[in-house]
């Protein structure tokens, strides 16, 4: 694993949108040849996406040659919905980038049959050769997607019922009514997640910082499911220094001293 | 990037750099344009895979539903009230002319005239989409001749009438056609008006009040059967008094029934409305005005005499009077012109001033959803303005049908 930490949510956005970028263009996409990404929605990944917005703008990132795969969408939201993931995607992505739409893969959680709908997003997934990276966040329960506490870390994407923590957290872009927050969601499993090629999940805040301590400093355990990516090659953990205040300060030093 | 064709071959045009007027505020978001309506871009992206295939630069333009016009006499020599051999070139020439003033839809409007004049001036007249070659024709506006002798204004005494003997079908018998028409403008005070607003509003025509001297109750009674707007407010009706105001007192009437909404033109070329005046009724009930011009054939042409109806009216600067008086007598202001000094004399957004000329006067017609918004599904009527309100491009249907041009001819 490698924890990178920066002092704040814009340096940590920053950050992690100019690591993104930077895999892109080495990559060099072309016609044939997809960089494949996955993206997370929720409060912690905007500013990274209004960089990398702000990166294509400018004309350094394009994403012609780009495939995303989204996370989760909740389940019985009309699509149309301001709350829906598509409609977040929408407003703070998509319609600002040049990607193909056809690239751009969001469950549908209105499909006559999610669970068809879950095995059609693997497949998708698999005919696009895997995932390159995997950008993430990380609930206050420690779940990675929607794999709320007690999922399988070998689980594929599924039909969930969000645990009441996901529920209050989510209570906020609901007008604060508990009753007009879904209650499940179609997400990708830790299982999926951990099948790509490189992860990166993004950290911030101290609301967080409890479920990293619990993720990286104790046990692989299905009750914290971020926890699983300590056992996958490949992972980097972005986030600023409110999300470190639950560490030993022997981690963060340990970490700190290679961005020096 | 192809876009899918899935439900339409037509092309996708997308306007970028632009600030658009959506849900009373201007939004800094692209406008879509497929097939001269308004597209929603993230149901093409979500539901039909699509992309724009053109993408126009607005260099940061303020993007605006066109101007509707429901009071307009004619203009550029034009006048809509003369059953000339040339009627239909005339009304062509404004609907024109007007593109350049921002105006996307109109009303053409007849003052008090003979009954020969609407029977041969009337056939005449087609409701029509707009396009390059001109404005559209929402219907024609008859503002009189069943109006208060006392508040004639500039119209021609001996043209009025009254409709006490066969109430509605006098009415009928002296326009011969209804057809095409969206307003009537009359006077509530007169015999049997209550039959007549009844009839007129279940044929779908708006009842405006106006050149009257109705007291409050008058008013209502006539906005209980029906009536829906009151013609250019403060002129050519009783002034507001605080035991009777009259009205004007319908702008905060309390026996208005619910649901409905009383919309007020207002003329806001600085002279035919003090700007405090203004004010008070902005400030009074601000959903309900409609900014109209009450342009006169003179509008668009140098100063001096010209012809409204059956009288010669004389045009000095932005003032226009019956020759040798000082009756006002319709205006000379372009539209665009109103909107600016309405925004300047009220201290408003400029959402507010664009929505006086746009969404209020779509509203009144009943037609707010294809007209005078830029939302989903809606015609795609709009302007390109800049931060002073000058109309850089027109388009109908999102095709431009009128430019500035750039050496500012």
């Amino acid at each position: 694993m490698r924890l990178v930490i920066l002092e704040d949510y814009d340096q940590a956005s920053e950050w992690a949108a100019k690591y993104i970028c930077n895999r892109i263009i080495q990559f060099k996409p072309s016609q044939g040849r997809y960089f494949t990404l996955g993206l997370p929605t929720g409060s912690t990944p905007l500013g990274c996406y209004k960089k990398l917005i702000e990166y294509h703008k400018n004309g350094d990132l394009s994403f012609k040659y780009v495939k995303t795969f989204n996370m989760d969408e909740y389940v019985g939201l009309p699509r149309n919905h301001p709350e829906s993931y598509h409609s977040y995607m929408w407003n703070n992505f998509f319609k600002h980038i040049d990607i193909d739409p056809n690239n751009a893969h969001i469950l549908d959680g209105n499909a006559p049959d999610l669970q068809a709908e879950c095995d059609a997003f693997e497949k998708k997934i698999e005919e696009a050769g895997g995932i390159d990276l995997f950008v993430g966040g990380i609930g206050p329960d420690g779940h990675i997607a929607f794999n709320e506490p007690g999922s399988s870390l070998s689980s594929r994407t599924r039909l969930k019922t969000l645990a009441m923590d996901t529920i209050l957290a989510n209570a906020k872009y609901f007008d604060g009514d508990l009753s007009k927050v879904p209650t499940m969601a179609l997400t990708v499993g830790v299982g999926t997640v951990m099948d790509a090629r490189e992860v990166m999940i993004l950290i911030t805040g101290a609301h967080k910082a409890f479920a990293l301590y619990k993720a990286i400093e104790e046990g692989v355990n299905h009750m914290w499911t971020v926890s699983a990516f300590q056992q996958h090659p490949r992972t980097i953990f972005v986030c600023d220094e409110d999300a470190t205040l639950e560490l030993r300060v022997k981690t963060v030093k340990y970490f700190k001293d290679f961005l020096t | 990037m192809p876009s899918n064709k899935s439900v339409s071959d037509a092309p996708i045009v997308q306007f970028t750099n632009c600030r658009i007027l959506r849900d009373h505020q201007l939004q800094r978001e692209d406008l879509w344009v497929r097939e001269g309506k308004i597209l929603n871009p993230e149901k093409l992206f979500f539901d039909e895979k699509g992309s724009a295939d053109v993408q126009l630069d607005c260099k940061d333009s303020i993007i605006a539903p066109g101007f509707i016009d429901v009071q307009i006499n004619g203009g550029f020599g034009v006048d809509f009230s003369l059953a000339t051999d040339d009627f239909k070139s005339g009304i062509d020439l404004v609907s024109q002319k007007i593109l350049s003033h921002g105006v996307t839809s109109f009303c053409p409007t007849l003052v008090t005239s003979p009954s020969s004049v609407y029977h041969q001036v009337l056939p005449q007249i087609s409701v029509r989409n707009g396009g390059t070659h001109g404005a559209g024709i929402l219907g024609v506006h008859l503002e009189g001749p069943f109006i208060s002798k006392e508040k004639k204004g500039a119209h021609p005494e001996h043209c009025l009438r009254t409709f006490e003997a066969g109430a509605f079908q006098d009415l009928l018998a002296t326009y011969g056609s209804l057809d095409c028409v969206q307003i009537v403008t009359l006077a509530p005070e007169m015999r049997r008006s209550s039959e007549v607003i009844r009839e007129l509003t279940k044929r779908g025509i708006c009842v405006s009040l106006g050149h009257s001297v109705a007291n409050l109750s008058q008013a209502e009674e006539a906005v209980q059967h029906g009536a829906t707007f009151i013609t250019h407010l403060f002129n050519a009706m009783l002034p507001f008094h605080h035991r009777d105001p009259g009205i004007v007192g319908l702008l905060t009437s309390d026996r208005i029934p619910a649901g409905r909404r009383v919309f007020y033109g207002m003329i806001s070329d600085g002279i035919h409305t003090n700007p405090a005046a203004l004010r008070i009724a902005h400030r009074a009930h601000p959903k309900g005005l409609v900014l109209v011009t009450d342009a006169i054939a003179g509008m668009g042409l140098a100063p001096g005499r010209h012809t409204l109806g059956q009288q010669v009216v004389e045009i000095d600067g932005l003032n226009t009077y019956i020759a040798g008086t000082k009756t006002l007598s319709g205006s000379v202001a372009t539209m665009d012109t109103c909107v600016r000094h309405f925004q300047e004399a009220i201290g408003c957004s400029v959402e507010t001033a664009l929505e006086a000329a746009s969404l209020h006067p779509a509203q009144l017609l009943g037609i707010e959803h294809k007209k005078g918004t830029l939302n989903y599904d809606s015609d795609a009527d709009f302007l390109m303005l800049n931060d002073s309100l000058y109309v850089q491009a027109t388009y109908i249907a999102g095709e431009e049908v009128w430019r500035q041009d750039v050496s500012g001819m």
